[in-house]
């Protein structure tokens, strides 16, 4: 009762983070799609249509420190208020991995497709759901669902790594599809920076139930660290 | 001083208007010069300095300054289309339609059911009085604490609930404006937060203005909020007025900005 309207906006604030999401996954999905079908008219809209996903980021932000600022939110209500500026931040960057997609698939145009282009497809589709089982582990506060996302962008690195070792042989073998072969090895890229930040938001959920920030390993780090004797 | 440029037409959607006010305490002008409109239904923030002039302005509203003897205006309060400061107004009928709760809550040493039902029937009501008595106190969100001892006194409440029979005193004789003054400041945390969202509730059927000290509790509560200051004279004027969450997060004075993140003095 005492708090209601900063209960209140909260999850207002909530459903227009799960919209933004919503409006991001799509894109993705759309942005890949369009490149292994090379439709160009889906790349175009994606492309056009990552402005309404910055204009919804600038929206939530704005009201996000509204309340901030009007409202005194302390403790797990602040942390909630950081964490959902945080989630934005993140999906309006992989926002910008989809349109950068969608800007591949314009410039590629005709030509036909290399082969780790086939990875593609189902590298989004785990990206996408990462990010849709990340947003509902935060609106649950569910670490454990939290925790549970992590092994799955070891998948995607796996990805990524097939992915650059196949684009990276295929540009030495006859230099004839290098820009193709480096306009693909960038959607590699964005998709594993995408599963990256789905990984930051797990972080944050947690972050939203302990209070405490901490930093998921990949496996790629463990790798480096036993090879390079780092922390 | 300039308004918002959503009041500064003249068309009825202000409850009440000042306009060009001066309020001097004998030779001491207190309030300097304020054109101030309040939004229909919508609760209004008055937040300033010690001796600025906060209560001064509010008691204006409902010509409560004239129970100080030195008190005298200049100007105009403009409230269902006349100047209520006109010499053929009547103060009571004034004060009926815009109540005030104070800081202090101030029961009369009557039951609960009394100090609800004692203004409407000075005010000539017929009606279901039980009926106006409950649902002054629902609106007060008080009646299921104390539906069950309404003919105890007024005086036997803890603070909060003192505070919430004086609002629905006020509201019970049906105002149009509820000024309140400092309403919680002699109220624990809790009790606060309370008043809080019960004037929440209260602005969708009045209109709400009230003086606070608290900046924050001027955050949280009011969809407006007027920032007065004292000037080298010592008299109160209207700094900036507008949107709380501007008012919040980006004002348009420097000493408004200065204030509000207490960085004044």
């Amino acid at each position: 009762m005492t708090r209601e309207t900063l209960e209140r906006k909260i999850e207002e604030l909530q459903d227009e983070v799960v919209l933004l999401g919503s409006m991001v996954e799509q894109a993705l999905l759309d942005s890949v799609s369009a490149l292994v079908k090379r439709n160009l008219e889906t790349a175009r809209r994606v492309y056009a249509d990552d402005r309404f996903v910055n204009d919804k980021r600038f929206d939530i932000e704005n009201r996000t420190l509204i309340v901030i600022a009007t409202q005194q939110p302390l403790a797990g209500d602040l942390r909630i208020l950081a964490t959902i500026l945080e989630i934005i931040s993140n999906l309006e960057r992989m926002g910008d991995y989809a349109k950068g997609i969608a800007r591949i698939t314009l410039m590629l145009g005709e030509e036909p497709a290399l082969s780790p282009m086939s990875y593609f497809p189902e590298m989004a589709s785990l990206v996408v759901d990462m990010l849709h089982r990340a947003l509902q582990a935060f609106l649950d506060r569910d670490v454990a669902a939290a925790q549970a996302i992590p092994p799955d962008d070891d998948k995607v690195d796996a990805y990524y790594n097939q992915a650059y070792r196949d684009l990276i042989k295929l540009m030495g073998e006859d230099g004839e599809h290098n820009d193709q072969a480096n306009f693909l090895l960038w959607v590699a890229h964005n998709l594993e920076r995408t599963a990256d930040r789905v990984i930051n938001i797990c972080e944050r959920t947690i972050f939203v139930v302990t209070g405490e920030l901490f930093e998921f390993k990949s496996s790629d780090d463990e790798v480096l660290a036993d090879n390079f004797g780092l922390d | 001083m300039s308004q918002p440029a959503e009041f500064a037409s003249p068309d009825g959607r202000y409850a009440i208007e000042a306009r060009r006010l001066n309020i001097y305490y004998g030779d001491f002008l207190a309030i300097k010069d304020v054109d101030f409109a309040i939004k229909r239904r919508k609760i209004t923030a008055i937040i300033g300095p010690s001796g600025c002039g906060k209560s001064t302005m509010l008691r204006s509203f409902n010509r409560m300054n004239e129970l100080v003897p030195t008190a005298w205006t200049r100007g105009q309060v403009f409230f269902g289309g006349q100047d209520i400061y006109q010499p053929d107004i009547d103060p009571v009928e004034v004060r009926r339609r815009i109540g005030m709760v104070f800081q202090k809550p101030n029961p009369f040493p009557k039951s609960i059911y009394e100090n609800v039902a004692w203004g409407a029937r000075i005010n000539g009501f017929r009606g279901d009085m039980d009926a106006l008595v409950e649902q002054a106190l629902i609106d007060a969100a008080l009646w299921e604490e104390v539906k069950d001892k309404l003919d105890q006194s007024g005086l036997s409440l803890s603070g909060g609930q003192q505070q919430r029979l004086c609002i629905a005193r006020a509201i019970a004789v049906e105002p149009d404006i509820v000024l309140m003054d400092e309403p919680a400041s002699s109220l624990d945390p809790i009790a606060t937060l309370r008043i809080e969202e019960l004037m929440r509730e209260l602005a969708k059927n009045y209109t709400i203005i009230v003086v606070t000290h608290n900046m924050q509790q001027a955050g949280r509560v009011s969809d407006y909020t007027a920032f007065f200051s004292i000037d080298e004279k010592r008299a109160g004027y209207l700094v900036e007025y507008g949107d709380t969450q501007k008012i919040f997060t980006n004002p348009e004075k420097k000493i408004t900005e200065d204030y509000i993140t207490g960085r004044f003095g």
